[in-house]
């Protein structure tokens, strides 16, 4: 029964320092989008800093205010009330990448493929790339506590000097 | 499905690129990759072909299994007559580039002929064309790599590339791919330089697509939970690499020193996978940055190092002061152990040098150690080398000829020989430590007898990556047999050799095996590809592409005899360890291995064998 209320939303948390650029997370993404293993089409890409030994996956963060949501002119981008996502409509979107431009961190872009943008739609609800993430570099946790294990951790760091000396 | 079901033919004589269709009937027969590319090589070339002439043909092939999701796939293969052996080359690469050559649509790109310029070759998806690489010749990997994609104004182009190394005709050069990982072995970068080949730059989107994707998700994903699960993929390689070996190998007295001369190595601690962990006292940092992972690998082994901003190699080289692909136990092995060397920067900035100028640090390591003990017995002087004290341990003797090697310059130049040519330069071929003209890895074969069969029988010469029985007599993987003992090893070095020939021709990488059987990889292939992949029919597949390689060699000159060990490793004993006092028996074990493998009391496939084989 549909109460009204809205469901606990989850986001995709990156840790990059767990990835170890194999891109399985591009590969998962590209078979759910395209029907085909091909990275050329993932949603998400690794950076590979390969003079510092650092990997980065980076996606579509899924703003709250979607600066692409916003720009688009015939509105072929909205929200998916069950998870948060800014979801593109291939019906109505016209191609013409200005959502592309609008987008402050480029993680929407053009398909010459098919004329229209590509972005991360959270696969509904259970996204691939965090799945096929072997080091859990990438998860699908509460999108109020993203935070949660880097508090733990400097947590557990915390010297409460007063306790060893009761 | 699977496979692409395309190849590309560059004519670097006419300058042409044709597609043409996939042989699908050898796809059942030589699975794809390294068994594919053989057939194709085995039936296009003269077998008794010079490797450095036009008439020589040089194959970049993929497996059907290759840009999936399967752990692992990303690999592809150089197949080609090798420059260094004049047997049947196939040195087999990780990184990127081959799921881009697969997602470019294609298996296998055959090179053929010789461009009377230097050339280059760029794919994107069906679209090839051979460019004018007169710009990038003289270059290093590294900077070919770097500048190929300024020129196209696309950093996703994957590169495939020689150094100068290969240019020049070092018989040992290599092919590198994505500025670190490399089709090492025998000299196939030396075959591609013969050609005036510079690079194979692609770009590919086109997608790969698998038979049945729901069975084949199943199946992958059982691979994973395999390799997560165990304690050497899931554990010691993505903590310590491949260099988690070098202790071990040290205690058990199978680290060949100074040239072989000893089985043990004092430094061997300096220049382990514990070493690269340290953090060092006048930084605070350790030599391992991160590890890495090739394309799809859920293992993630690569090590990604940083030499010491202060250490003599790189204190006024700021290029050499970043991050980069770092030591694997081979590498460290040959740079260190086969030269007396314990200096963990200096082995980092070597294997940096490998890297950018495409050469093979085995081979490279392994003939530097040969030619100390050249120096040291007063066969060859400074006169020779050029003013350097070659002397074993000697740590700026070999850094500066890992840069003069890479340039192909100066002595640099007679150790882009090999230990074989070298020796028998300076009359004693018996200083060089090698097989069918390659030289060992970082086994002695004395203290794990079954290697010295594995070296001995090993088709593209000494290799630890045709059987590697050690995961056996030192491992215990799938079981523990005796490293001293000779009984039962010709079994296992067959069952290792063919089964290994089939996870390289489906496109995987050979690290899969320390927790897969055949029995894991069946139903991968056989939810991907067309046709039925049982475990059977790869153990067949395996045993007909090792066949195929052996008749390639028979008929390109080698025969029985050149089945054998540099007289060191038969009749000097180890001098310490558990092997203490051991030689290799490879008298004993040779005839029972000719006998399971059908072959000839002369190690010629008998006709009952190539019958059954249909070969």
């Amino acid at each position: 029964m549909n109460t009204g209320k809205r469901l606990m939303q989850k986001s995709l948390h990156i840790d990059p320092g767990k990835c170890t650029g194999c891109l399985q997370c591009e590969i998962a993404c590209s078979l759910d989008n395209e029907g085909a293993f091909n990275p050329a089409k993932s949603r998400i890409k690794v950076f590979d800093f390969h003079v510092e030994g650092r990997f980065v996956p980076y996606t579509c963060t899924q703003c709250a205010e979607a600066w692409c949501m916003k720009a688009c002119p015939v509105d072929a981008i909205s929200v998916d009330t069950l998870t948060g996502a800014k979801v593109v409509s291939d019906a109505l979107c016209v191609g013409c990448k200005v959502c592309t431009i609008a987008c402050p961190f480029g993680t929407i872009n053009y398909n010459q493929t098919t004329g229209k943008v590509l972005k991360c739609d959270l696969c509904g609800g259970d996204p691939e790339c965090a799945k096929a993430c072997p080091t859990s570099a990438i998860t699908f946790i509460d999108a109020d506590w993203t935070g949660l294990e880097r508090m733990r951790d400097w947590a557990s760091k915390t010297d409460s000097g007063t306790r060893a000396e009761a | 499905m699977a496979w692409a079901r395309k190849l590309l033919r560059v004519d670097l004589t006419k300058g042409t690129c044709t597609s043409e269709r996939l042989n699908m009937d050898w796809a059942q027969r030589y699975l794809g990759q390294r068994g594919l590319a053989t057939k194709y090589l085995t039936e296009e070339i003269d077998p008794k072909v010079d490797p450095l002439s036009p008439d020589n043909k040089l194959i970049m092939t993929t497996g059907p299994l290759t840009g999936t999701c399967a752990s692992t796939a990303g690999r592809y293969s150089v197949v080609t007559k090798g420059a260094l052996t004049g047997a049947i080359a196939c040195s087999n690469s990780g990184g990127f580039f081959g799921n881009e050559m697969k997602n470019a649509g294609w298996d296998m790109i055959i090179f053929e002929g010789k461009s009377a310029k230097p050339v280059y070759l760029f794919v994107q998806d069906d679209k090839a064309e051979l460019l004018d690489g007169g710009e990038f010749w003289g270059t290093s990997v590294w900077d070919t790599e770097e500048n190929i994609k300024k020129k196209h104004q696309d950093p996703m182009i994957r590169v495939a590339s020689i150094g100068v190394s290969g240019e020049k005709g070092v018989k040992f050069a290599c092919v590198v791919n994505d500025m670190h990982r490399a089709a090492g072995r025998s000299g196939v970068g030396t075959v591609m330089g013969s050609k005036n080949l510079k690079a194979v730059a692609i770009r590919g989107t086109l997608g790969v697509k698998v038979k049945d994707v729901g069975a084949f998700m199943t199946a992958t994903a059982n691979g994973k939970a395999v390799l997560a699960e165990n304690a050497v993929t899931g554990q010691g390689l993505p903590t310590y690499g491949t260099q988690v070996l070098m202790n071990v190998i040290n205690e058990v007295g199978a680290l060949p020193t100074r040239n072989h001369r000893d089985v043990q190595f004092e430094g061997a601690g300096e220049i382990s996978a514990e070493k690269m962990h340290e953090k060092r006292a006048s930084d605070g940092k350790s030599n391992l940055i991160t590890n890495g992972a090739c394309f799809g690998c859920t293992i993630a082994c690569g090590r990604i190092s940083q030499i010491e901003r202060t250490h003599y190699t790189v204190v006024d080289r700021p290029q050499y002061q970043k991050a980069s692909g770092g030591l694997e136990y081979e590498a460290a092995w040959a740079l260190g152990a086969a030269t007396g060397v314990d200096d963990i920067d200096a082995l980092t900035f070597a294997n940096f040098i490998c890297n950018e100028q495409g050469y093979d640090p085995i081979s490279f390591g392994a003939t530097v150690g040969a030619a100390m003990e050249l120096f040291e017995t007063g066969a060859i002087t400074t006169k020779e080398t050029g003013g350097i004290e070659l002397k074993f341990g000697n740590t700026k003797a070999l850094t500066e000829l890992a840069e003069q090697t890479g340039l192909g310059e100066g002595f640099g130049a007679e150790i882009g020989l090999g230990s074989k040519r070298l020796c028998e330069k300076y009359g004693h071929p018996e200083m060089s430590m090698s097989v069918k003209g390659q030289e060992f890895p970082a086994y002695d074969s004395r203290g794990i007898q079954g290697m010295g069969l594995t070296y001995a029988t090993s088709n593209r010469g000494a290799c630890h990556l045709r059987s590697y029985t050690v995961a056996s007599e030192i491992l215990g993987i799938p079981e523990k047999t005796d490293p001293l003992a000779t009984e039962g090893k010709a079994g296992l070095v067959k069952a290792f050799q063919d089964a290994t020939a089939a996870f390289d021709s489906a496109g995987l990488c050979i690290f899969t095996s320390f927790a897969w059987t055949l029995e894991d990889v069946a139903p991968q292939l056989d939810s991907a590809c067309e046709g039925d992949w049982s475990v059977e029919k790869l153990l067949e597949v395996g045993e007909r592409i090792w066949n195929l390689e052996r008749q390639f060699n028979l008929a390109a000159g080698f025969t029985g005899k050149d089945d054998n060990l540099p007289a060191r490793l038969l009749k000097d004993a180890a001098k310490t360890g558990p092997a203490e006092g051991k030689v290799n028996g490879l008298g004993e074990m040779l005839p029972e291995y000719y006998q399971l493998r059908g072959w000839t009391a002369e190690g010629v496939p008998s006709n009952q064998t190539v019958e059954r084989l249909g070969l």
